[in-house]
């Protein structure tokens, strides 16, 4: 099988690559890689593993209904209406697809939802399968059209009488938050409590994802920290001195990050609405490129007044980065405004909450040997080299550090 | 598996095996390692993306039995004319056993699902038939329902004291729970109900666990001898108790010798690989571990005894092994299953050197009313690993109480409390 040859290759790539404690870096990155290759390609097992019968359901409300994908064991299915149509021991793909509508069909008779006491009919996808711990499971995916909101019932018969010990595990991903439940033949009920998804709702969920994409998206921290770092000082003769008054750091401040801000807006809204459209590689070099521009610039600095132009022109760019990320999320066709001024809401949130945390901070230190011939110049040239290996990395498209771009 | 702590073995008898949780503690504490298994349980979460095969061809699962085989053929033809005839007593009963036959010999619980659908007309009744009552037993059993299936097997023996199989049952049960001397008890019923090697089996089991390993080991070598007779099933059971006893009192040789014995009878058997697997790893030969075991990915307790080998023996495969084992376990929880728990504490403990997680779940294991002594030999090696040797206090008490002689147990308890003075 598969598997056994997969493992037996990984092995004899690596011999003994857990010979004693001298074991190299780049032999564990190789048998890291190995393995991540093996998980990833995805394995198959040579037998059954001996697991009770289970299967997963996962419910999404959408605007008239539900979104379903349902994880069936195929090993159960071939108990229960057979699969395996030459008989050989052996399930493949092809014996799987030319049942598929039996398949598709016993599925739905054993599970209904209903509103007061009309059932919603199900309208199912082509079926796929996909890798579970204890063998291969049929994915149908469907959807279930129900008419009116309000209290819904769902009701799970999935091969209870062939297997008692089978259990249904029920994952409702409702706007309240997530719900599980397990069906089994004692309950096989559940409540399913379909609020309309709301618009406030909605832009509260992208607003949130906004301050999310800020705060695991490492390179607009660093591109806002190297803006900032020097936001406390100001250049006279070629040298750094401490700002006298908050006043004129607060003006900077406010002024950096509003340039920063109404660029990304304009070109996250631009991209969005599909008016200019960028590779997303190329915009992600980009980003890092802007980094290292930012974080030079307090090396050798070429801007040194009015520094909002610099983040209003590198900005721009930040923002595609942005658009991206949120088509990622899937926009909604009824509700574009919203989730783009909610989530670009939730970047500014984050944006402010990074300079809430860091200027404080640097307006103390300011006047500090520390702050001004280590934080600034070493923070700076960390920040720059850091961007230029993203900048490699993805221009290259190498792989040189495993950090989060 | 979650299910095999307490598996059933239907031949003449019900005779039972409870499951081997507990093995080696493991060397080698690499950090990197730890952070390696973190850095895959990521990737492995990520699996769960559907696809659609590109080739017709390409097998997505393999069945256990092709429909053209013979025992196959045998079972769906049983499963069609109890289809036809769901109440056809007789024919359920007959579903029921051979479901969990394979069920046993497979340590696949799908098989105890199907026995107790066969059983459907009257499992929920308040006092069905005996053997029905017994089966569900048995099934209850095997999902650490114990106190169920005492209850089924109390209700069974009220109505026919003199019911060999449900004496045999509730003994092994009580063993399970830790409670040699009940188990003594229900043995001695057996007395004039079933033949001597079963017997003494039943008799020196509990008693190699109550005090008396050494009275224990020779009666049952003498009632072994004198059975030429007997079957391969209850051979293989007297074997298999006869190395245990041989273990807990530290003669090596001896447990070999009757492990050899009992493995040359041919007859597959999971808890007596596991045990033996166990043995192998206590005598520091994990190279016989990983060959005994080569392939046994489907028991989760063989293959938790395959990892631990091959991360012995430095072999990488040890680390997608243990993958695997975790990904079931999580799987296991979703459904809300905890029989799994004694598994993961060794896993955590030898595999992932996470010794406060593996306590916590050996506490858990034991206050499930999992009993026996591996399960003590759990919850003291990772008190100890965890540094906190008054959370064996309730382990040694009982094995104080129930005067256990082990070995390796009395070395543990001696160094636990020398750390809590």
């Amino acid at each position: 099988m598969i598997a056994d040859l997969t493992e037996e290759k990984a092995a004899r790539n690596a011999p003994n690559a857990y010979d004693g404690v001298r074991v190299s870096g780049g032999v564990i990155t190789l048998m890291l890689l190995i393995t991540l290759c093996v998980l990833l390609l995805g394995w198959i097992p040579a037998a059954f593993a001996h697991k009770p019968s289970d299967s997963y359901l996962r419910l999404t409300p959408h605007d008239s209904g539900w979104t379903a994908r349902w994880d069936i064991a195929l090993r159960d299915l071939e108990y229960a209406i057979g699969l395996d149509g030459n008989g050989d021991g052996a399930i493949t793909w092809g014996e799987l697809r030319a049942r598929e509508s039996a398949v598709v069909n016993y599925a739905l008779e054993h599970l209904t939802l209903r509103t007061d006491n009309t059932a919603c009919p199900a309208r199912p996808s082509p079926l796929q399968v996909v890798e579970h711990s204890d063998g291969v499971y049929a994915v149908l995916d469907f959807a279930l059209d129900c008419p009116a909101t309000g209290a819904q019932t769902l009701d799970y018969r999935l091969f209870f009488t062939l297997d008692p010990s089978h259990r249904g595990l029920l994952r409702v991903d409702a706007p309240t938050g997530t719900e599980t439940v397990v069906l089994s033949p004692e309950r096989p009920h559940a409540l399913l409590n379909a609020a309309p998804v709301s618009g406030w709702w909605q832009f509260a969920s992208y607003w949130k994802e906004g301050v999310w994409h800020i705060w695991i998206g490492f390179d607009h921290i660093l591109f806002l920290l190297a803006l900032l770092l020097p936001a406390v000082l100001w250049r006279e003769n070629g040298r750094w001195r401490p700002a006298a008054a908050l006043r004129t750091v607060l003006l900077e401040t406010v002024a950096i990050v509003t340039a920063f801000t109404v660029a990304h807006s304009l070109t996250l809204t631009l991209a969005v609405l599909g008016v200019v459209n960028l590779p997303s590689r190329w915009v992600e070099t980009m980003i890092a490129f802007t980094i290292v521009l930012a974080a030079l610039n307090n090396l050798f600095p070429l801007v040194t007044t009015r520094r909002w132009s610099l983040a209003f022109g590198l900005g721009l760019i930040h923002g595609f980065g942005f658009a991206s990320a949120l088509r990622d999320l899937g926009l909604p066709s009824d509700a574009l405004a919203l989730a783009l001024a909610g989530f670009n809401l939730g970047v500014e949130t984050g944006q402010l909450a990074i300079v809430a945390l860091m200027l404080p901070l640097a307006y103390a230190l300011r006047q500090t040997w520390l702050y001004q011939r280590l934080t600034l110049p070493v923070g700076s040239a960390t920040v720059a080299l850091l961007a230029l290996v993203w900048c490699l990395e993805r221009g290259l498209n190498l792989a040189l550090l495993s950090m989060p771009g | 598996m979650k299910y095999t702590r307490a598996r059933s073995l239907m031949n003449a008898l019900l005779v039972f095996y409870p499951t081997r949780a507990g093995a080696n503690s493991a060397t080698g504490r690499r950090r990197w390692r730890v952070l390696l298994g973190v850095l895959l349980s990521v990737a492995g979460s990520a699996l769960a993306t559907p696809f659609v095969p590109a080739d017709p061809e390409q097998v997505l699962e393999r069945l256990p039995l092709a429909a053209t085989d013979s025992q196959a053929r045998e079972q769906q033809g049983l499963r069609r004319g109890l289809a036809e005839q769901p109440n056809n007593w007789e024919l359920a009963l007959r579903v029921a056993r051979r479901n969990l036959e394979i069920g046993r010999a497979e340590a696949d619980p799908r098989y105890y699902g199907y026995a107790q659908a066969a059983l459907a007309p009257w499992w929920n009744q308040a006092s069905p038939p005996p053997k029905a009552l017994l089966l569900r037993a048995v099934l209850r059993q095997n999902r650490h329902d114990f106190d169920g299936a005492l209850a089924d097997l109390r209700q069974v023996l009220a109505a026919q004291p003199r019911h060999p199989q449900a004496w045999l049952t509730q003994a092994v049960i009580q063993q399970v729970q830790g409670e040699p001397a009940a188990a003594l008890r229900s043995c001695l019923a057996l007395r004039r109900l079933a033949n001597a090697l079963l017997f003494h089996t039943c008799l020196s089991g509990a008693l190699g666990r109550n005090g008396q390993a050494e009275f224990a080991y020779a009666s049952l070598w003498r009632a072994l001898e004198n059975a030429p007779e007997a079957d391969v099933d209850e051979r293989l059971w007297a074997l298999t108790v006869l190395a245990e006893t041989a273990e807990q009192r530290g003669d090596a040789q001896a447990a070999e010798t009757h492990f050899h014995a009992a493995l040359a009878l041919g007859r597959r058997n999971i808890y007596l690989l596991g045990a033996y697997a166990d043995f192998l790893l206590d005598q520091n030969r994990p190279a016989d571990a990983r060959e005994l075991l080569r392939g046994e990915q489907q028991a989760d307790n063989l293959l938790l005894r395959l990892a631990l080998a091959e991360q012995r023996l430095d072999d990488p495969a040890w680390r997608r092994h243990a993958e695997i084992l975790e990904a079931r376990f999580v799987a296991a929880r979703q459904r809300g299953d905890n029989t799994h728990v004694a598994t993961e504490a060794r896993l955590k403990l030898d595999l992932r050197q996470q010794p406060a997680a593996a306590l916590e779940l050996a506490r858990r294991n034991w206050a499930q009313g999992q009993r026996e002594p591996q399960d003590a030999r759990l919850l003291l090696e990772a008190a100890l690993a965890a540094d906190q040797p008054n959370a064996a206090r309730e382990v040694l008490d009982w094995l104080a109480r129930v005067k256990l002689e082990d070995q390796r147990l009395a070395e543990l308890s001696r160094r636990l409390r020398e750390t809590s003075l």
